[in-house]
């Protein structure tokens, strides 16, 4: 979220879409109703099924799976062609003034750049056109047909409320009424709020959607402002902490890259991830990319990592290849993989097509799983009847499964949805045996320390340099930790302005991220999460939740990354001389001298408005991409391609070009294209959901929860049951390429079948929680059924739109 | 809430044996003094602070737990609600969470180390020093036979390309942090987590 739970009460227009917050975040979908209440806010929720968000909605509109953009693309269309956007904002804040090269083209559904061998794009065409002196060319009157704001206009004037409504299948009038709503808040004193969640991230245009989205948030004027924002509800308690960690083969923490083989020296990986300034006044922030760099390698490596070493980048492993979860499997599924871990993780549930996961976990030698719960994919081996038909005897698989501890015996921090990091204290010990997660990886690592100590063995070096001082080294504190992502200063942190002047003597805390330096003089495992743990003590354990702006900033409760701010971009709540775009809604202002206001300031708060430093600071520029000349694997602009599995042969907009009816750039394994389902064998478009009762495949083990959804169940709509002679309360099979499930049919108005591009699509919805495990009665698991592809970007696997077809079983 | 009093400072006041006089004293009716004598069944409770694991709204809770904290005798936990202090959730929790209890206290939490052999129908249990002791056999095995110090090109990689890690969203940051580092200090590249999904 770039804004944080308690702010939505501060929207006047809160659109939830590829989300269902009401049943999957109840608690925090309150303040949408907070906002309705007391500020008269409006409510629209646009969804496939009339959920219970929906239910108390004042506008919901039904669409199919997958073609969000298709409807997004057509508010871009609606807001450009009726002058509803903020053009002070649009000209300052974002690159809609920018020149783009003469070379870029988008035609028949594809861009400029296209490789079709490797399925990707060389972006050399989508960049900005530069004088002499690199700067890009600018036409402030956004008038010169190569600037952004004339290339989005023409890329999104097919997008028609006809064409919309062919495409999505959503009302013509219900599309209109909505984009009309969303144009309001166009008004500087009129804020929208978007809430979306793994509706959006699971598709395989999926960053695309969310990107379209933020167009349009920035067209609005609404990035930056209180009650605005783009806002991802993300699935997991400390499913935002961890992705901070970066968890990814590609990442190292604080989102900066892994090195991999083509950078063979910290010179020449620095010189490759630092961004060159582009106009001189603008603040540059990753320019500080050698400062957290160092700081990590120092953080990892302690006092082995010198300036002669190259601070150990060498110890660091370099990636080769993709490393996600379904390249990973795909690697194993080859038996490329020996060994594998399973910390918290249960992918032969939650990766897609469950199949494959269990072909590829039989390929192993040895599989570690640890989880506080005995999980489907811990017993991906043993014979479950028809939930899990397998012979243990043909699985050479060695599995241990390792009890690990639940939240409530856990001490240390999560950070939730808005970036606030919160600290938790124990309750009580792990049943049994039971170890926390930490202490295990402690456990691990001393072990292997301890055999490697005769250097005998591979590359042993950077095992035994790995900095390790915890007072247990068997079992590190979480405060040990927390202190160590948050930094803290190897020698005496001097001013550059001064250097007589200390800043942090050698080993204290840093106060932020500030201090970091790439001499080595500073340790921080966590750049983004510097100041966390301060001199001050540990601020995310903070717990005065006075308010005294009364936008629900609670500065004082927890701590927000980065540097405890609430709102993100938050300049941009201001007009060019530092204005608040709605005094009723200050967030910070400029008030002659400094940068002030009610929240930290995402600018040097000394900064003039008439410096002209633009807002958007991770950015060279210092402005929104509405164009992205880099990051997307697609395309500059977002363009609606169909699901991999799609009711039709062809995507409506480019319906002559078959290179385009999908994704151009998404990534298919060989064999798994085979797996995909025809439209002829497999007629329904199907997706994937939450319920409010259950969380994901865990409460399933928790008999409260179990009570109050027992058994598995699919959802269809009225025409489809009468159509397949399915009764309410049926057991029905559903199908799909990759395999069945079957269910009790819930025969429900809440699923509306759609007239789609001419002809009738019916949607089949199945909840995900059922399993061969738990207190519940046994299930399927729903990732059965579901394709093994992903978003070009993030890979992440396509649950949300796939075929099946359904028959009374 | 510095004006009115917090829930748990109203506990205090109305706890135990001063139930009367405290309630007397904050004005509260007769009925409400009578309701109010039958012990309180968090009295002899420990609160502790913590954030239920489900979704991304991260709602405090408030744990109670029975034990004494006397040696050999285990904490364990009784009741769980909503943080009243907790800006965003303010004391409520949803269906998910109302069943956080019996979360705790499943039949199904694992509580001590297994193995299930290769080709073997059953699990069998083993000690933490087993199963740590084997695990790292495998691993230093796999490690030894297939770490690359330098690719085809010559570079210099020093990764261990055999083996890949999931990662859990359900830890606490120090934990993802000290994962990840361990994870880095082996070479390992082949790491994701649930956040990608």
């Amino acid at each position: 979220m770039t804004n944080h739970w308690v702010d939505i009460k501060n929207a006047d227009l809160i659109l939830i879409m590829g989300g269902n917050a009401a049943e999957a975040h109840p608690c925090g979908f309150k303040w949408a109703i907070e906002a309705k209440k007391h500020r008269g806010a409006k409510l629209v929720v646009v969804d496939p099924r009339f959920t219970r968000s929906a239910a108390v909605a004042d506008f919901y509109a039904p669409i199919r799976t997958g073609s969000d953009i298709a409807f997004l693309g057509g508010v871009i269309n609606y807001l450009l062609s009726n002058n509803k956007f903020n053009a002070e904002y649009v000209r300052y804040y974002t690159n809609a003034t920018y020149l783009i090269n003469e070379s870029y083209s988008f035609a028949d559904g594809m861009f400029s750049g296209f490789d079709e061998a490797k399925h990707s794009y060389a972006n050399d065409s989508w960049q900005y056109q530069k004088g002499p002196d690199g700067a890009p060319y600018m036409d402030p009157e956004m008038q010169y047909p190569k600037c952004v704001l004339q290339l989005l206009k023409q890329h999104y004037s097919s997008y028609t409320p006809e064409m919309v409504e062919s495409v999505t299948g959503t009302p013509k009038e219900d599309f209109l009424n909505i984009a009309e709503m969303i144009g309001e808040c166009s008004k500087p004193d009129k804020v929208m709020t978007i809430l979306y969640a793994l509706g959006w991230t699971q598709h395989s245009v999926g960053s695309q959607m969310i990107r379209t989205m933020a167009i349009i948030q920035l067209l609005l004027g609404n990035i930056g402002m209180a009650g605005g924002g783009i806002n991802a509800l993300r699935g997991h308690a400390n499913v935002q902490g961890i992705t901070d960690m970066n968890l990814f083969g590609a990442n190292l923490p604080g989102y900066l890259a892994s090195p991999s083989d083509k950078e063979p020296n910290l010179q020449a990986f620095l010189a490759a991830k630092t961004p060159k300034p582009v106009r001189m006044a603008q603040m540059n922030y990753w320019v500080n990319y050698p400062k957290f760099m160092v700081s990590l390698l120092k953080a990892f490596y302690g006092p082995n990592a010198t300036a002669e070493n190259n601070f150990g980048y060498d110890w660091m492993p370099k990636i080769t290849g993709a490393q996600d979860v379904l390249a990973l499997f795909e690697q194993m599924h080859q038996g490329k993989l020996n060994g594998f871990f399973c910390q918290g993780f249960n992918p032969l549930a939650s990766v897609s097509h469950k199949a494959k996961i269990g072909q590829a976990l039989a390929k192993l030698k040895y599989l570690v799983v640890m989880d506080p719960l005995a999980t489907e994919t811990s017993e991906f081996w043993k014979a479950h009847g028809e939930y899990n038909d397998v012979k243990p005897e043909e699985v050479q698989t060695e599995v241990f499964r390792l009890p690990a501890n639940l939240f409530a015996e856990q001490e240390g921090s999560f950070t939730n949805s808005g970036r606030v990091i919160q600290w938790r204290w124990a309750g009580q010990n792990a049943p049994g045996e039971g170890k926390g997660d930490m202490e295990i990886m402690a456990l691990l690592f001393t072990k292997l320390k301890a055999m490697y100590a005769d250097g005998s063995g591979a590359y042993a070096e950077p095992i035994q340099k790995l900095h390790w001082p915890y007072r247990i080294p068997t079992s590190p504190s979480p405060e040990e930790v927390a202190k160590e992502v948050s930094g803290y200063a190897m020698a005496d942190v001097l001013d550059p302005k001064d250097p007589t002047k200390i800043l942090a003597k050698a080993g204290e805390q840093l106060a932020g991220f500030a201090l970091l330096r790439d001499d080595g003089s500073t340790a921080c495992g966590n750049w983004i999460y510097a100041g966390s743990w301060s001199q001050a003590g540990n601020l995310m354990a903070r717990r005065d939740n006075s308010d005294p702006s009364g936008l629900g900033q609670t500065l004082n409760w927890g701590f927000a990354w980065p540097a405890n701010r609430r709102i993100l971009y938050n300049r941009a709540s201001c007009d060019v001389s530092g204005k608040p775009w709605d005094a009723s809604r200050t967030v910070i202002k400029w008030n002659g001298k400094a940068w002030v206001g009610n929240d930290i300031p995402d600018i040097r708060a000394d900064t003039p408005p008439s410096e002209s430093v633009g807002p958007f600071i991770m950015n060279p520029e210092g402005v929104a991409r509405l164009f992205a000349i880099q990051g997307m694997k697609e395309g500059p602009f977002p363009v609606h391609y169909e699901p991999f599995e799609s009711p039709l042969e062809a995507n409506p907009f480019f319906p002559n070009n078959a290179k385009a009816r999908n994704n151009p750039a998404a990534r298919v394994f060989k064999g798994d294209g085979d797996n995909f389902g025809k439209a002829a064998d497999f007629p329904h478009v199907a997706t994937t959901y939450r319920l409010v009762e259950h969380f994901h495949y865990w409460t399933k083990h928790s008999v409260l929860n179990a009570i109050t959804q027992p058994e598995q169940f699919v959802e269809i709509g009225e025409s489809l049951a009468k159509e397949a002679g399915i009764g309410h309360g049926d057991k029905v099979r559903v199908s799909s390429k990759r395999g069945h499930i079957e269910a009790v049919a819930v025969v429900t108005k809440r699923i509306r079948s759609l007239q789609i591009d001419g002809k009738l699509v019916h949607t089949v919805g199945i909840p995900l929680h059922w399993g061969f495990k738990g207190v519940t009665r046994p299930g399927y698991l729903a990732n059965t059924l579901t394709p093994y592809v992903g978003d070009a970007n993030t890979q992440t696997p396509e649950f949300k739109s796939f075929l099946v077809k359904i028959e009374k079983a | 809430m510095s004006q009115t009093m917090t829930r748990r400072q109203f506990f205090k006041v109305t706890a135990g044996g001063f139930a009367g006089a405290g309630l007397g004293a904050l004005g509260l009716t007769p009925e409400a003094l009578q309701a109010a004598t039958r012990p309180f069944k968090l009295e002899r409770t420990s609160e502790a602070r913590n954030i239920c694991p489900y979704c991304s709204v991260s709602c405090g809770v408030l744990m109670y737990s029975i034990g004494d904290k006397a040696k050999n005798v285990e904490a364990s936990i009784i009741h769980i609600e909503g943080d009243p202090d907790n800006p965003v959730n303010r004391g409520t929790l949803c269906p998910k969470g109302a069943g956080l209890l019996e979360m705790i206290h499943s039949e199904n939490r694992l509580k001590f180390p297994e193995v299930r052999e290769a080709g073997s129908s059953e699990w069998k249990r083993i000690s933490w020093d087993e199963a740590i002791t084997r695990i790292a056999t495998h691993m230093k095995a796999d490690r030894d036979a297939n770490f690359k110090t330098t690719n085809e090109a010559g570079v210099t990689v020093n990764h261990w390309p055999t083996v890949g890690f999931l990662a859990s969203s359900a830890a606490s940051n120090e934990a993802g942090y000290i994962s990840h580092k361990v994870l880095r200090g082996l070479g390992v590249i082949g790491i994701d987590t649930q956040a990608r999904i």
